[in-house]
């Protein structure tokens, strides 16, 4: 028994939430749905390290899907890259589960909670797939279950706020042109090679040389995974649908759904694609790097200039992009694995940061702007204190994990000759800290209104303070998590040269 | 030259396709219109996959006794019947939204749309810094 499910891992992890959306949206009742949906994503999790633990006895796992053998039909690769967004996905999703019992209901009619929960587990099943998947257009089916489900899960913030309905359609509309232009890019690549299945793919791509479909085929790809992954100045979806969604959504979309395109990036570049080809060499410093800069301080300083805070973090966001796409630009093994370890940080880090935000926002019923935040850390102390702890991640502080993120992508862009690169770091970062403290200094200094009596809910702030746990625990010893990255980029870059 | 690009006037077409497709959704402000865009430009792909799989006098990949027989490529057709399913399903999703947003705002046009969505944003900023200000009183 425990054999076959050893075996069947890699499409264990994606067709457990897969199926179990099926069921739960027949569920009539909310408190079944929700406990059905923990305890999915709880299994899932399991399954995943497992996969951990696997990955790191046999380096890589293939799985033939249906027992047709690759490349011609679909491989499921797991290898030391792609362990480490499944983690992420997997573990972010349960603890986001567990935080959505008490914030669901208070924002989603009852009628449709089942519902939502299905498509909520659809929206993981798609990104999971997404980054397990080792065929090229199997690929873009998972980004279009993901991208629909979480379409459909921005849309139910429609009834709370009606902008929700509007960032919705604008990011139907954008992600379908991105995964559109995706597809264009794998038809050309399939017109010159004749084979969809990467690992195949990355070595019939070595084999041509100087083909203008090739190079318009990897234009295509990744600009349509760009918008996917919302990289400055693809990522106008992105503030509007992760500040009107509803709460928990917001908590899932802003720490899984960019991390799985990220990492899409990544394995097209360097995996799917030669490093040392002059033509990737070419797209990382003439593209990749300058629009990573742009977008580290257009990101910060529109967020300075926001007033409502989950359109805050949403842009604080698109930073943090920048420094993640920022590490990988810069190629070199050291930063492509700072690259990873940011990827893990910053999904804990924004997690913890839109689940605080989201259960104030619970506790006083009203949306969250710079105004009413006064004094609102006084009546909560505990989400309070989380709430400092992960900015203080997010400013890169040392003791927490965003500070051994930064540490490394700085050693990494200092290593590979780029002293500017690691100025221009330190000063986002610096900058940074002003609309950090904006919020700090409304929800402490700031006169609060007087009659509030709020008392914590414990399911709300409990997957918060294990998320703030994880914050410091990777901060203090981060040596898991640096070292599966730079296993991860080890694989990645090792295989050429 | 010419008989060469005229050879390839499938390509053509595509292309054509696709910029229709595209400048439709980004040039115009009508919600409905921009979702005919997307419809268009996901078909233009639809286009150029099969226009791939074709080969000059191939039949249907079908087993047949006799050896030699060129058949097209059944691949992109089978991608792209994923393809459709997936467009339809965008399609539909896009054209529902575009209804619940007309009967919220009473409008598909962006224009209307926007200009609300600032009057509302502006109402919840300046609201709320009401509120502070008397506390600070």
């Amino acid at each position: 028994m425990t054999d076959i499910i050893i075996k069947n891992l890699p499409i264990l992890v994606v067709i457990c939430p897969l199926m179990m959306s099926l069921i739960v949206v027949l569920i009539p009742y909310n408190f079944l749905s929700w406990v059905i949906t923990l305890s999915t994503t709880f299994i899932t999790f399991i399954f995943s390290l497992l996969l951990y633990q696997e990955v790191y006895l046999h380096t890589s796992i293939s799985y033939a899907l249906g027992n047709w053998a690759p490349p011609l039909g679909i491989e499921y690769v797991i290898d030391k890259v792609s362990i480490v967004p499944i983690i992420i996905i997997s573990l972010i999703s349960f603890i986001t589960t567990i935080f959505s019992s008490k914030i669901m209901p208070a924002e989603i009619n009852s009628s449709s909670i089942s519902k939502v929960y299905s498509l909520w587990l659809l929206a993981i099943a798609g990104l999971i797939g997404l980054v397990t998947t080792g065929d090229a257009f199997n690929l873009f089916v998972f980004l279009e279950i993901s991208s629909l489900a979480s379409v459909a899960l921005v849309a139910m913030g429609g009834q709370k706020d009606k902008q929700g309905l509007v960032a919705a359609y604008n990011y139907l509309v954008l992600g379908a042109v991105g995964a559109t232009l995706y597809v264009i890019g794998v038809g050309l690549l399939y017109g010159i090679t004749g084979t969809l299945n990467l690992a195949d793919l990355s070595k019939r791509i070595a084999e041509i040389n100087d083909n203008k479909a090739l190079i318009a085929g990897f234009g295509f790809m990744i600009i349509g995974i760009m918008v996917k992954a919302a990289v400055f100045p693809l990522h106008i979806w992105l503030p509007r649908a992760y500040a009107y969604a509803p709460s928990a959504v917001s908590v899932l979309l802003a720490a899984t759904a960019t991390k799985a395109s990220l990492y899409i990036l990544a394995r097209i570049l360097f995996s799917v694609f030669d490093i040392s080809d002059t033509l990737i060499i070419n797209t990382l410093q003439y593209v990749i790097l300058p629009l990573s800069i742009l977008a580290m301080f257009a990101g910060t300083i529109m967020a300075i200039f926001e007033k409502d805070i989950k359109r805050l973090l949403a842009h604080s966001s698109i930073a943090q992009i920048g420094y993640i796409t920022l590490a990988f630009a810069i190629g070199t093994k050291a930063s492509v694995a700072a690259g990873f370890i940011h990827l893990f940080n910053h999904a804990l880090i924004k997690g913890a940061l839109f689940m605080a935000i989201t259960s104030m926002s619970f506790y006083i019923n009203k949306r969250i702007t710079i105004n009413n935040l006064s004094g609102l850390g006084r009546e909560m102390p505990i989400t309070f204190v989380c709430f400092v702890i992960c900015s203080l991640s997010l400013a890169g502080i040392p003791l927490t994990a965003g500070f051994i993120s930064k540490l490394y992508i700085i050693k990494a862009s200092i290593s590979a000759d780029g002293i500017w690169i690691a100025m221009l770091i330190l000063a986002s970062s610096a900058l940074s800290v002003v609309y950090l403290w904006k919020m700090i200094e409304a929800l402490w200094f700031h006169e609060g209104p007087k009659n509030l009596l709020i008392k914590e809910n414990s399911l709300v702030y409990i997957p918060l303070l294990i998320i703030t746990f994880l914050n410091i625990y990777f901060g203090l010893d981060a040596s898991l998590v640096v070292n599966s990255s730079f296993e991860a980029s080890e694989q990645l870059l090792g295989a050429r040269k | 030259m010419i008989s060469s690009s005229l050879g390839v006037w499938n390509y053509w077409v595509v292309f054509l396709l696709m910029m229709i497709g595209l400048f439709l959704v980004i040039g115009r402000k009508n919600l409905l219109k921009k979702i005919v865009g997307l419809t268009i430009f996901q078909t233009s792909v639809f286009l150029l996959y099969i226009t791939f799989g074709k080969i000059q006098g191939g039949t249907a990949p079908i087993l047949n006794n006799i050896n030699n027989t060129i058949y097209s490529n059944p691949l992109p057709h089978v991608l792209i019947l994923t393809a459709i399913v997936v467009g339809v399903a965008t399609t539909a999703l896009g054209l529902s939204l575009v209804l619940r947003i007309n009967s919220e705002y009473g409008s598909i046009e962006e224009d209307d749309i926007s200009a609300q969505d600032l009057v509302d944003y502006h109402d919840l900023i300046e609201t709320n810094k009401n509120v502070s200000v008397k506390f600070k009183k």
